[in-house]
């Protein structure tokens, strides 16, 4: 393993003991599918995207869309961590009148690129922005997190066509494919097999990936960004609740709040 | 007339337009004026009002195909990169289809984009109840931080959508693509949130907005004659109300009746509503709009007719509530009949 995906390994631990600790002290919010993006946003915020921390409406940054906004407890400890905010500021998360709403809004937090919450929604947002950079000859990217569950989305295939019609190749989409949806296994529920597919087919340059490798995450956003005249598509094969064994693979922990108990459990399994 | 800036429409035959060309004409003048505008369409550029922008300004224009949410959701991102965006569309598939995109992306991130609801009320016409849009003015209403403007003429459209891009967050443009009589004119004054009194009189306000000015402007002319003296007032933008100028007609003429091109329920009559019963001085109303129920295929002016939305529907709501007036009713229906 390179240093740099070492190091990132390590940050992925710590933003993931941050998510386990906000979801403690909120008493509600989205474990499983925090966990499962952990790891590719810790890639995009580390070491993927021209970012500025310290100047958060820098315009040439490129910009990242929660599409699977329920994640944002991973978004928030990325900021944190990155120095958008103060890390103490975690520990408000959906409460009344914090920075941190239970969804992103741009408006509240900083590093914050485009408001999301009704499922489906990023990505025609990540092409608009990509359009736009076109338009204006700037060389940003946009990045844009989908959950496989929200593919069932209409919205997300007219998106779809949008970006490979207008050739974004400043779009690279990254499905967090944990094939678990809050009722339960994709799979059972509506089939979203064969998923790289129906990106190829509607004219993605597909990279198909283990989402929990850092080295594998850094070499797919490498292809993604070398890519000409196509948007890409990093199909990230990830497990849901990674890292926190009680919760790993269990639709159950889509949505379930986190206990004392169960807290110490999942933090010596993060230790 | 003439000292308000408004068009001779009672002496001369009146001139037909439709609101969507004023749209056109001031999208038309943004870009020739350098505004950085895009304008979107999803595959309705031939009857929405879109087709000569298209024509001249091709690298401000994007038809984005049959996909109104993708369309909404790309003009969001546009909008996050600094652009001033018009998107346009069905009134219904603006407001209906693509209403949880509005509200959660546009609405929510305060974003201008400008969403011009074409073809809205019964100017579908004869494509009949599936595709007249009636409900957008009230759902469109709701949404926070959302300007609601509905032209009554296609020379307010013009005025609205120029207004339009200088306004920060959203706005809903209602438009029509029926030819109805132009009312205005260049010298009509029209500011956002701003309703503007067109003919003066004692006994009742009329507040309308959006093509049915014009019948309003009738109506108040025929009752002219039988000695009803009759306010006009263009209530064009339903949402911010113009609630300073809706309470002191109500007061100042102690009866009121609403008109427009929709339903009755939540739209501009429902605003006016709202606003009289929270300022504790309600007084005889009645709605006129298409009560509870979809429309019909028809020729537009048909379709006026048949839902009671013409100067002879207005003049009998008005007698209405005259009558609720004179018996010292105070907001409180009695066996009347709907007039809509």
């Amino acid at each position: 393993m390179s240093p740099t995906a070492t190091e990132l390994r390590g940050v992925a631990t710590v933003v993931r003991r941050d998510i386990l600790t906000m979801l403690l002290e909120a008493g509600s919010g989205h474990p499983g599918g925090s966990l499962s993006a952990t790891d590719i946003i810790t890639a995009l915020y580390w070491e993927v995207m021209n970012i500025r921390p310290d100047r958060p409406i820098w315009e040439e940054r490129d910009r990242f869309v929660l599409s699977k906004a329920h994640a944002a407890p991973a978004l928030y400890a990325a900021l944190a961590r990155r120095g958008y905010f103060d890390v103490r500021e975690l520990m408000t998360f959906r409460k009344l009148k914090s920075k941190l709403q239970g969804f992103p809004d741009m408006h509240k937090t900083l590093g914050i690129d485009a408001s999301v919450g009704s499922p489906g929604q990023g990505l025609s947002i990540a092409n608009g922005l990509a359009i736009a950079a076109k338009r204006d000859e700037k060389s940003f990217r946009v990045y844009c997190l989908i959950g496989d569950g929200e593919t069932q989305e209409g919205q997300i295939w007219e998106a779809a066509m949008t970006a490979a019609h207008h050739g974004l190749d400043n779009v690279c989409a990254i499905v967090d494919r944990n094939r678990m949806m809050g009722d339960g296994d994709t799979e059972k529920i509506a089939a979203l097999a064969p998923l790289g597919d129906k990106w190829r087919t509607f004219n993605w340059h597909v990279i198909e990936t283990d989402g929990h490798d850092m080295e594998q995450l850094l070499q797919a956003f490498a292809e993604a960004a070398s890519v000409k005249g196509k948007p890409s598509l990093i199909l990230a094969r990830t497990v849901k609740g990674k890292g926190v064994p009680f919760m790993e693979n269990s639709a159950e922990w889509h949505d379930r709040k986190v206990t004392e108990d169960l807290y110490e459990e999942a933090m010596q399994a993060l230790s | 007339m003439a000292e308000m800036g408004l068009a001779d429409i009672h002496h001369s035959a009146a001139k037909l337009e439709a609101t969507s060309r004023g749209y056109e004409r001031g999208l038309i003048e943004l870009a020739e004026r350098g505004f950085d505008i895009i304008v979107m369409d999803a595959d309705l550029a031939g009857s929405s009002g879109t087709g000569e922008f298209r024509k001249r300004y091709p690298n401000r224009f994007m038809d984005i195909g049959l996909c109104e949410q993708n369309m909404i959701g790309t003009a969001a991102g546009l909008a996050l990169a600094g652009k001033c965006v018009f998107v346009t569309t069905h009134g219904m598939l603006a407001a209906g289809k693509a209403w949880d995109i509005i509200r959660s992306t546009i609405c929510y991130g305060t974003l201008n984009v400008n969403i011009c609801g074409a073809d809205a009320g019964l100017s579908a016409g004869a494509a009949g109840g599936s595709r007249q849009s009636l409900e957008d003015v009230a759902v469109m209403r709701t949404l926070t931080g959302m300007t609601v403007v509905v032209p009554a003429d296609s020379m307010e459209a013009k005025k609205a959508t120029i207004a339009a891009s200088r306004l920060p967050g959203p706005v809903y443009l209602r438009l029509a693509s029926a030819r109805v009589p132009i009312v205005t004119t260049d010298l009509t004054p029209f500011t956002m949130g701003q309703a503007e009194v067109y003919r003066q009189g004692d006994d009742v306000s009329v507040l309308a907005c959006g093509v049915v000015v014009y019948e309003a402007m009738k109506a108040a002319r025929d009752l002219e004659d039988e000695g009803i003296s009759v306010r006009v007032i263009n209530c064009h933008t339903v949402k911010p109300l113009d609630r300073a100028m809706v309470s002191r007609v109500a007061v100042e003429t102690g009866a009121i009746v609403t008109v427009e091109e929709g339903a009755s329920i939540g739209g501009l009559g429902g605003a006016c509503a709202e606003a009289l019963a929270q300022v504790g001085r309600p007084v005889p109303m009645r709605i006129v709009g298409i009560e509870d129920r979809f429309g019909e295929s028809g020729e537009h002016e048909e379709l006026l007719q048949h839902f009671g939305l013409t100067s002879r529907g207005i003049a009998s709501a008005i007698r209405e509530v005259l009558a609720m007036k004179a018996n010292g009713a105070n907001g409180v229906r009695g066996e009347t009949t709907t007039s809509g």
